[in-house]
């Protein structure tokens, strides 16, 4: 042995665990408008304060400040703000009815609604999204039909996905949502060869992909980037860190050591950390973004700093791993009361108009649901089990076809 | 008709399929200049373009990931695993993403790519430039795996994958791209210019997935094979004078069941020959499907002939590989055998 003291391995925890105070002193919460905003044409050489900043568009009294002001119309904001809404109102009546046994599972996007709302909206209709399972809020931007999602977390007869997907892997290519699966992050790379395709074949549509800051620990992650920087996407790839992995937090992928945005310099791309929670923030670095990619200025890695403020699905209790009061005391706030209290201090909104439409749009989501329920709910009502067999392939082989007439259908 | 050997029979298939179909391209490592460690992407850059047939950083998984997404933007593309030992680092996309995404979309979002990937051994290429992982995509649901044995075929069966709306693994025994070779390591090696499957047309031409082929028809013995194995069977065939029926699958998925069982029930007997290890092969699989549908036919038990249950060594090349004395030998004892 030598005189040098013995090796130690690390293994980071959080700030706090159950029974503990929520400790928030690591998170840096830079005043709004501070970070500048370059020409999306720069290159990424020149911005790499970036990713160690903090994109903020919200300052405490509510008003928009700085270069990242997205200068929206009060209809754009009002249309983010019913989305995050609906999503918001939909994910509570769909958790409850997984508690009342109407389906085996359900994911909620609580606290990170203003993600989805806001890119579905700076996205071209003909852009595709390769989404992770928390990006309800893009299909409610875009008007995805209520009654075809309770079908779909239902499993019956309607399910647009004909009962082969679990609840809430959404596929909806019409409105720019590709396909989920449960497995994190191997469509990163999908949405880089989408936009390799659209450059090659000479179009105008860009793609956006997303995974969670504890998928960015997957070989995935680092592909997508090697691929995107190396043949210059048009591509905006986004890192949604919402502080935790199931129960294990943010340091566990890495984030202790710098920032998910700042692994872009790595590969050469312009990596942009913005406040999740924020709205316009997310609006304008997004529409950055996009315009980077559309101009064939290449592709640009996002992360989106938020905290899940629900438990990672049905089935996960984030009480044994993490503090009950943490999301409340979360620092950035809460998306939806953000953009709500924007919207008044404009003069564009007030507390009677949003009561109106909380209670307008409950109604709607139970109206969606009990239509739903009506077709039948899970164990209730299926597919035809032909719909098995079906899509293995373009046409089935005789396997197929022999073991259908075995099972009878 | 021209000859070609099996690398320029698939360079032809690439080559018409970039001259005519502007939705397909060709990426992978070292394809584009250089044109391939096996020269089978040699000169499409040049002919065709720097986006058409382009190199690829070194990562399976990336590239076929960007495939994936190129697909559901609605490309075909034609790629390249270097050798199929590599082709792991890919297999969660391969299994996870391209084999489901039809089915998990309910047709939404499909996959017509094609996986191009030298595979096998005889080459002295050791533990990772040697295996045969057919079997392993043979279980996936939603893959379709095809391996051809001369170049007549390889041409015609890979424009009919590029052409395929599912994904495709295209597995190239590589032991043969310049000849055949029946397994007699020992002897002088010969070229596809004396074999018929030799003359290959310019043009172009398909042959379907899932049709099988009765290479050498014969009444005592049903031997199945593909790839290398094809021409190390025919070789065995000869050398016992067994009057052995032999079948090239050509395609793994889709099987050509229908072929298959009309000859084991034809001869009574069979004998199933891979390179890949004998313990969950694509033989058992083959073996369990026979004994189904042929239980009553059968005159003595279906015997596999398989690489052994070891990892590909290097030093012991033709102890492991099952040449033309391992196969010949399970030929006699299958069909000497009495019940």
């Amino acid at each position: 042995m030598s005189n040098r003291p013995p090796l130690r391995l690390r293994i980071p925890e959080p700030w706090a665990r159950p029974g503990d105070a929520p400790d928030f002193s690591h998170v840096r919460v830079p005043p709004a408008g501070d970070v500048r905003r370059p020409d999306i044409a720069d290159p990424e050489a020149g911005m790499r304060d970036l990713p160690y900043s903090l994109i903020r568009v919200l300052d405490e009294k509510h008003r928009a400040v700085g270069p990242w002001d997205p200068r929206l119309m009060p209809d754009v904001l009002r249309q983010g703000l019913r989305a995050m809404l609906l999503t918001r109102v939909f994910d509570d009546r769909m958790f409850r009815a997984h508690r009342q046994g109407k389906t085996s599972f359900y994911m909620r996007s609580l606290g990170e609604e203003a993600i989805g709302a806001a890119q579905a909206l700076v996205m071209g209709r003909e852009d595709m999204c390769f989404p992770t399972y928390r990006m309800l809020a893009w299909l409610m931007a875009r008007d995805y039909p209520l009654l075809d999602l309770c079908n779909q977390i239902y499993s019956n007869e309607r399910d647009p996905l004909r009962g082969r997907q679990l609840p809430i892997l959404y596929s909806a290519r019409e409105y720019g949502f590709y396909s989920l699966s449960g497995n994190v992050g191997s469509r990163f790379g999908h949405a880089v060869g989408w936009a390799m395709a659209s450059a090659f074949k000479g179009d105008d549509k860009i793609a956006i992909g997303h995974v969670g800051e504890g998928t960015t620990a997957e070989g995935d992650f680092h592909e997508a980037l090697t691929f995107a920087s190396v043949y210059h996407a048009p591509v905006v790839l986004c890192v949604t860190n919402n502080q935790w992995a199931i129960s294990s937090f943010s340091g566990i992928a890495g984030g202790n050591e710098t920032t998910f945005a700042a692994k872009a310099i790595a590969y050469g791309i312009p990596g942009l950390r913005v406040d999740g929670n924020d709205f316009l923030a997310v609006f304008a670095a997004t529409e950055w973004a996009a315009e980077r990619a559309r101009t064939n200025n290449g592709p640009t890695l996002i992360e989106l700093f938020t905290y899940r403020a629900a438990g990672h699905s049905t089935s996960d209790d984030p009480t044994r791993y993490r503090p009950d009061e943490e999301a409340r005391l979360w620092p950035l706030g809460d998306p939806l009361e953000r953009l709500k209290s924007h919207l008044i201090a404009i003069g564009e909104w007030n507390e009677d108009r949003h009561a109106a439409l909380t209670e307008e749009l409950t109604e709607t989501v139970k109206a969606a649901s009990r239509q739903a329920e009506a077709v039948g709910t899970l164990g209730q009502s299926k597919p035809n089990v032909r719909e098995m067999f079906e899509d293995v392939f373009h046409e089935p082989d005789w396997r197929i076809l022999e073991q259908r007439r075995e099972a009878g259908v | 008709m021209p000859n070609m050997n099996m690398i320029q029979a698939l360079n032809s298939a690439l080559d018409i399929k970039l001259a005519t179909d502007p939705d397909t391209l060709v990426f992978g490592e070292d394809v584009g200049y250089f044109g391939g460690v096996f020269r089978v992407t040699e000169g499409l850059q040049q002919k065709h373009g720097l986006t058409r047939c382009f190199d690829a950083p070194i990562s399976e998984g990336g590239i076929v990931a960007t495939a994936i997404g190129m697909g559901a933007y609605g490309l075909r593309p034609i790629i390249e695993i270097q050798f199929a030992d590599y082709i792991l680092p890919a297999y969660d996309q391969l299994v996870s993403e391209a084999a489901r995404l039809r089915y998990r979309s309910n047709g939404e979002f499909w996959c017509p790519i094609t996986v191009r990937s030298p595979y096998g051994g005889g080459i002295f290429g050791g533990q990772t430039h040697s295996q045969s992982p057919e079997a392993i995509f043979a279980h996936v649901t939603g893959l379709k795996t095809v391996i051809p044995s001369n170049p007549y075929d390889a041409k015609g069966l890979l424009l009919a994958a590029i052409e395929e709306d599912d994904p495709v693994i295209f597995l190239e025994p590589k032991r043969i791209y310049n000849g055949p070779f029946d397994g007699h390591y020992d002897k002088p090696l010969k070229t596809w210019a004396e074999h018929p499957a030799g003359d290959v047309p310019a043009r172009h031409y398909t042959v379907p997935l899932g049709s099988a082929a009765v290479v050498r028809p014969g009444k005592e013995v049903t031997v199945l094979a593909y790839g290398t194995m094809v021409h190390v069977s025919a070789a065995a065939i000869k050398e016992t004078g067994v009057d052995a029926e032999l079948i090239d699958l050509r395609s793994i998925v889709p099987l050509d069941i229908d072929t298959v069982v009309a000859s084991v029930k034809k001869t009574g007997r069979c004998v199933i020959v891979h390179e890949a290890s004998r313990y969950g092969g694509f033989g058992a699989e083959l073996s369990a499907l026979i004994q189904e549908r042929c239980f009553y036919h059968l005159r003595a038990p279906i015997e596999r002939v398989c690489g052994w249950d070891t990892p590909y060594p290097h030093a012991f090349e033709w102890d492991y590989f099952p040449g033309p004395i391992r196969v010949g030998k399970a030929l006699q004892h299958c069909a000497e055998a009495v019940a």
